[in-house]
């Protein structure tokens, strides 16, 4: 692996049925991820249940209860590398109840592939993932066409598929919509170019994957650093330090900025941007590293520094796309504990504008009842104010979860407006 | 042209830095498990990088089986003494003489299951709010649905079905009185990536990972060393061979391979071509399908 490689994390979203764990397990398989002693188990188990072959899907399968019903519970983490780039796969289960976890893995992606029955054609599943990958603001979105040997790898069947989904999907915001055709069960186009569909002259889903520009994903405009503690160590040789750690969030810092502490509006210069290894210039997101400042004013965790020149917006009211993810629906007007980037504090959810109907994608205005897996727009009013971005522009300055302070649970995810 | 971005090691790295940070912010009283083995080694090194320039600004905590290689003591004791931490020591022995558990019987008996009692009375006795582990979540199926922040129940037991999602990079580590936490800061690591890691920072690691002359007897596949709590089958034979261990557990449990690999280029090497996951190797794995996920659920690492 060569030391410029980078990391890119992809979630997967379709059903059993639409051959995603076999994709996975195809996309191990092909590029060797699969150890022999996992491939040894899962051929055990597949002639245990009596399928013909490796049964590749089993590859995915974690917790007993999933082995023994056939389904995903729970986001699970797959990993492999190329000689391109180490892959994170957050696999999610892509029934409806599952919103939550897919949204849960689509937080963190860089891209997203959603699979299509090239025998259906976009359902209403497909609409819904693709949804989900808008409001996560997932930047790259691949549409894969799987079991393309069902359809005898037609041209037809293929731009039949890309017809429906960009007649729907002319609507959302997606900035990056590939389509590539593969069977996943016989490996066409999955890591290896197929054989079987001349027609199709774009690249298999490992290359694209290894290949598409990724360095353009965080935003590198927006300083903002949220401080996570204070270093003070009670050394003879460091005794005056004092040092706010934090990751990058967005943006670059450079040793001499002018910067604003947030919410208490003091302005100083930075002095110093401090790791373990050395001292540098510049730090850019998302590197964690120590700043020191040339005044000495008070910081703490919760704070954020930003460029004086380029502030975000500091509110007590927002706007907000909330997904709820718990089995407890949301009581009105009660207190929450939302937290964002560093900072915790108690919330309230003030009104509900709208909730989307998951399936129509319709905005439905007369049901204000938030339920698991639901998505609304809402208001939110905080005791403090709270230092934000939009979420189009700022996945982590514009991200928050809301959690229940009478369980401690994590009951929302919400984006700001 | 300045490139603006991190390369893969670069990006492991802060997000477990990020990870050590938050779980300092936000509980009172969090400890690293440190085993001896690469991987709490490896959490042990970015924890230092984390607080720099201030010491680790919490202890280290060992579950000691009593069944320990010579080698991991005398590392961990180093180790200790380089960072200037506390170090916690939980004994197995001490809750067999206790009377908290009962020692395994049979040839295949390890003291494995029982570091579990020895581990949830280590943190309700220091009132440990969260402990955080090397685990990852590449070794096993159990451990690829885990979380950074994992809640455990006042019992010390992990409920998977019913976990908090985690969403973004925010971590919900909020808990009720005799709750605590698991923290698992390099969860998207795989070994591969723990051992470039290693070589590029030139992390000391006990010698029993590079290759080494040693007396062993071949059990279940690999090469169990010889030690004061071997019981010889009829069969079994002693044998000198030059192997290294690729994880480190009890020395009753764990297995090692034979291998010429002494340096950690050569390592690096070795694992890259490696057919055969890493616990694979060891025995407490083997004992059902879910072993690992049933032994997580009580309160296992």
């Amino acid at each position: 692996m060569l030391d410029n490689n980078q990391l890119l994390r992809f979630t997967t979203a379709g059903s059993v049925d639409d051959g995603k764990s076999t994709l996975i397990g195809r996309l191990l398989y092909d590029s060797k991820s699969i150890f022999e002693d996992q491939l040894q188990a899962i051929e055990n188990t597949s002639k245990k249940k009596g399928h013909e072959g490796v049964d590749l899907a089993l590859f995915t399968d974690g917790l007993r209860d999933e082995r023994e019903q056939g389904i995903t519970i729970d986001v699970a983490y797959r990993y492999f590398t190329t000689p391109k780039r180490k892959f994170i796969i957050a696999d999610t289960p892509g029934h409806i109840q599952y919103t939550r976890n897919m949204v849960t893995g689509a937080s963190t992606a860089n891209a997203a592939i959603i699979l299509v029955d090239a025998r259906h054609g976009v359902i209403e599943q497909t609409k819904r993932h693709s949804f989900i990958a808008s409001l996560l603001q997932i930047p790259h979105v691949i549409v894969c066409i799987n079991k393309m040997d069902l359809v005898d790898y037609s041209e037809g069947a293929y731009n039949k598929v890309i017809e429906q989904f960009e007649e729907f999907s002319s609507k959302m915001l997606v900035k990056d919509v590939r389509f590539i055709p593969i069977s996943a069960l016989n490996g066409d186009n999955v890591v290896n170019r197929s054989e079987n569909m001349d027609w199709y002259q774009g690249a298999p889903l490992l290359h694209t994957l290894e290949t598409m520009h990724i360095s353009s994903d965080i935003n590198k405009v927006d300083t903002r650093f949220p401080v996570q503690t204070v270093l003070r160590p009670q050394s003879e040789e460091h005794r005056d330090y004092r040092g706010y750690a934090g990751r990058v969030a967005s943006g670059i810092i450079r040793v001499g900025d002018e910067i604003t502490a947030l919410p208490s509006g003091f302005t100083s210069k930075i002095k110093s941007i401090d790791t373990f290894d050395e001292s540098l210039d510049e730090a850019y997101a998302p590197m964690s590293v120590s700043i020191t400042l040339e005044d000495d004013i008070d910081i703490g965790r919760g704070d954020m520094i930003v460029r004086t020149k380029n502030q975000p917006e500091t509110s007590q009211d927002i706007e907000v796309m909330l997904c709820w993810l718990h089995n407890n629906p949301a009581k009105p007007r009660a207190k929450y504990t939302i937290k964002h980037t560093s900072n915790d504090q108690k919330a309230m959810i003030k009104e509900v504008i709208y909730k989307y109907d998951i399936n129509t994608l319709d905005r439905e205005k007369e049901d204000k009842q938030l339920n698991m897996n639901d998505i609304a727009k809402v208001k939110i009013r905080t005791t403090k104010p709270v230092m934000v971005d939009p979420y189009r522009e700022n996945r982590t300055t514009g991200s928050l979860i809301l959690v229940d302070d009478t369980t401690n649970e994590t009951v929302a995810a919400g984006m700001i407006i | 042209m300045s490139k603006y971005y991190l390369n893969y090691l670069d990006e492991l790295e802060s997000e477990a830095i990020f990870v050590l940070r938050e779980v300092w912010a936000q509980f009172d009283n969090p400890v690293i498990l440190f085993s001896g083995g690469k991987d709490s080694i490896v959490v042990a090194h970015l924890a230092k990088k984390a607080f720099h320039p201030s010491k680790i600004p919490f202890p280290l905590m060992h579950v000691d089986t009593g069944h320990n290689f010579p080698e991991t003591i005398k590392f961990r004791d180093d180790t200790i003494k380089n960072l200037g931490v506390q170090l916690i020591v939980g004994s197995v022995q001490e809750s067999i003489d206790q009377g908290r558990v009962a020692e395994e019987k049979g040839k295949n008996a390890t003291r494995n299951a029982l570091q579990i009692t020895t581990l949830l009375d280590a943190i309700e006795y220091n009132k440990i709010d969260c402990a955080i582990g090397g685990g990852r979540r590449d070794e096993e199926k159990a451990r690829a649905k885990e979380r950074f922040f994992s809640h455990r129940d006042d019992f010390g037991q992990w409920d998977p079905k019913n976990q908090r999602p985690e969403l973004w990079n925010i971590f919900n580590g909020k808990h009720f009185e005799g709750e605590h936490f698991r923290a698992f800061p390099i969860s998207n690591w795989t070994e591969m990536d723990v051992w470039n890691y290693i070589k590029r920072e030139n992390i000391a690691i006990p010698s029993l990972y590079f290759a080494h002359e040693r007396e062993v007897v071949w059990r279940q596949d690999s090469w169990i060393p010889n030690s004061e709590f071997l019981i010889l089958e009829d069969h079994e034979e002693i044998v000198t061979k030059k192997i290294r261990f690729r994880t480190l557990g009890d020395i009753t449990i764990t297995g090692g391979i034979e291998s010429d690999a002494d340096t950690l280029e050569k390592i690096a090497d070795e694992v890259s071509s490696m057919r055969k996951t890493e616990r694979g190797n060891r025995s407490d794995d083997k004992r059902s399908e879910s072993a690992m996920e049933d032994r997580k659920r009580q309160g296992y690492f």
